[in-house]
């Protein structure tokens, strides 16, 4: 058509440009407000928790006495905890998501999965405490120890170690395997010597995320059992066991004020843990990164 | 029972001794599933006059991605010491037939193959063929540079390694280096990332790192396409060197190219084989019009 091409142009210059500027202006209001919010948060609890926060409070058993009372059993319950679950999920997650993207046949089966694997990663956690006591603490008779905990929170994120795994190994280059396949090397060398050294930034980042959610779920170890109570140290895995979160959730229920200010307190130190791990995540990746790089 | 691995003693190069190296390959593809007698007819193959026996032949070979038929009937010898251009427009699966050499093609889902791929008399296609074994045997050397995100020495060495490699390292992969003609430029930074090199440096790592396995045969899709004109012809005078040890398989877009290195060219068009002649007489007398239409710029 001769005459559509003979249209002008209306630049509107100034128009687009203020279309662009307040687009920007909203995007950082939304940035700033959750942030403004959180810090809220934490500038509260930590100002709560100004004075109980000291040696002693991380130090001492629980109590009836605030002013005795300490976290020392719940931190130790989260520390094994976290150990225990990154024991049992990591590798399971891990073979898992090596399984699905390297060795399985596509088709009707592995979608199946996919969907079921996406769709766990969704399911609320007091239904994997539901799970949990069935099956860890009922049928397997393991009762109300730090093992069957573990076992639960390595159900409930196994589903994201699986997903970010399977991220980080998918976007690795092709050129990568196939360079490798074309040497003469097996699926299991080119797996052990390229792609997990190279996805090992990405797989890192997912585990450490995944466990963080962990070490804050409340509601599946309540459902298990843990105690609320502990005045003593977990020597073995078997043994009975209490957990920050739950420390948290007991001192909050209480009457009384300073109970309030210890709770703050506890928040404080999990935050701190939780703080401490994303940060050794990131070092973690930048420590890969330069391996990978052939420093 | 010959292991699959020469020791470190420089690479045979009469033709004889090519063949005993060949008949080892044979043994070597057989074995995979501990299946270790090779059948009568290879056997037979592996002892015939080495002169005139083709180091590939391909019958038939049909290949499909999901529903695309990439390759259609395509029949061709490539010749043991020579350079072998695959030429045609883009999509015409030059790249794919090439791919099929070495059992690249089943990597990817969803593909079928029809058809036979014999190299040195065996059946690579064969139940009882391990394509590990195959790929050990073909080497290849990808459009893109793509060395490991690892130091030099251990891109040349991985392979050797992983083949259970127990001659002296440091030697082969000074030779790898030099056959690849690098070496003078990065013999003082061996324990230094790949990474940090040229494209045209990497490119020829890449090459370094296939003949450090030591194959028979060495497939290139098009190698030269990402570097500028100088990497291009270090790399082209790589490849006519290497024609003395290595059988050369080369894909690419660059008729000159194709014309310059090869020994002969094969046209392909649209999935099918158009005609393979020696590259001399395919660019100057080609026998088919449309080989004619194409190197002389008519279309493509």
């Amino acid at each position: 058509m001769e005459s559509s091409s003979n249209g002008t142009f209306h630049l509107r210059r100034t128009r687009r440009k203020r279309i662009g500027m307040i687009l920007a202006g909203v995007l950082f209001l939304a940035t700033i407000s959750g942030i403004i919010v959180l810090l809220t948060l934490l500038v509260d609890v930590a100002l709560t928790a100004g004075g109980w926060l000291d040696v002693q409070f991380l130090n001492s058993l629980p109590s009836r006495f605030a002013d005795q009372a300490g976290i020392k059993p719940a931190l130790y319950g989260s520390l094994w905890l976290m150990g225990l679950t990154a024991l049992i999920s990591v590798p399971l997650g891990v073979a898992s998501a090596i399984y699905l993207e390297e060795y399985a046949q596509d088709g009707w089966f592995l979608k199946l999965i996919q969907i079921n694997i996406a769709n766990l990663a969704g399911v609320p956690s007091v239904v994997y405490g539901i799970l949990g006591l069935a099956l860890f603490v009922r049928f397997a008779a393991l009762g109300q120890s730090l093992l069957a905990g573990a076992l639960t929170l390595s159900l409930l994120i196994l589903p994201i170690i699986i997903i970010s795994t399977q991220e980080a190994l998918r976007s690795l280059p092709t050129g990568l395997r196939e360079s490798a396949y074309a040497l003469g090397a097996t699926r299991w060398q080119v797996i052990w010597s390229h792609v997990l050294p190279n996805a090992a930034p990405g797989i890192f980042t997912g585990v450490i995320l995944a466990l963080s959610r962990a070490i804050g779920e409340t509601a599946p170890l309540i459902l298990i059992g843990a105690l609320t109570f502990v005045p003593f140290l977990p020597q073995s895995a078997m043994d009975q066991f209490t957990a920050l979160p739950i420390q948290i959730f007991n001192w909050t229920a209480r009457p009384q004020d300073e109970f309030r200010g210890l709770a703050a307190a506890a928040i404080v130190v999990l935050m701190i843990l939780l703080f401490a791990m994303n940060l050794s995540a990131i070092l973690l990746r930048d420590y890969f990164e330069r391996q990978t790089a052939g420093e | 029972m010959p292991t699959d691995m020469p020791d470190d003693t420089p690479r045979p190069e009469s033709s004889m001794d090519t063949d005993e190296t060949a008949s080892d390959s044979a043994s070597d593809l057989g074995s995979a599933n501990g299946q270790a007698a090779p059948d009568e007819a290879s056997a037979a193959a592996s002892t015939a006059d080495p002169s005139t026996r083709p180091k590939i032949e391909i019958q038939d070979l049909n290949f499909w991605y999901t529903d695309t038929h990439a390759l259609k009937g395509i029949t061709m010898n490539v010749k043991p010491h020579q350079v072998t251009a695959l030429i045609g427009p883009s999509g015409c699966g030059k790249s794919t037939l090439l791919r099929c050499l070495n059992r690249m093609n089943e990597l990817i889902d969803g593909t079928t193959l029809e058809g036979d791929v014999h190299v040195d008399g065996q059946d690579i296609y064969a139940p009882n063929t391990d394509p590990v074994m195959v790929r050990r045997r073909i080497g290849m050397v990808f459009q893109k540079p793509n060395p490991f995100p690892k130091t030099i020495y251990k891109n040349v060495a991985w392979g050797a390694q992983i083949n259970g490699y127990t001659g002296d390292m440091d030697a082969l992969v000074e030779r790898s280096l030099r056959q690849a003609a690098l070496w003078d430029e990065v013999k003082d930074q061996l324990h230094s990332s790949a990474l940090n090199l040229s494209g045209g440096q990497q490119q020829r790592l890449c090459i370094a790192r296939t003949l450090a396995v030591q194959p028979d045969v060495v497939l290139m899709d098009e190698p030269a396409s990402a570097l500028d004109p100088i990497a291009t012809s270090k790399i082209e005078e790589t490849i006519t060197e290497l024609k003395s040890e290595y059988t050369i398989v080369i894909v690419t877009h660059n008729m000159q190219q194709a014309s310059r290195i090869s020994d002969e060219t094969a046209f392909l068009y649209m999935g099918r084989l158009i005609e393979m002649n020696p590259t001399d007489k395919l660019f100057t007398r080609p026998e088919k019009d449309r080989t004619e239409a194409y190197v002389t710029g008519r279309f493509g």
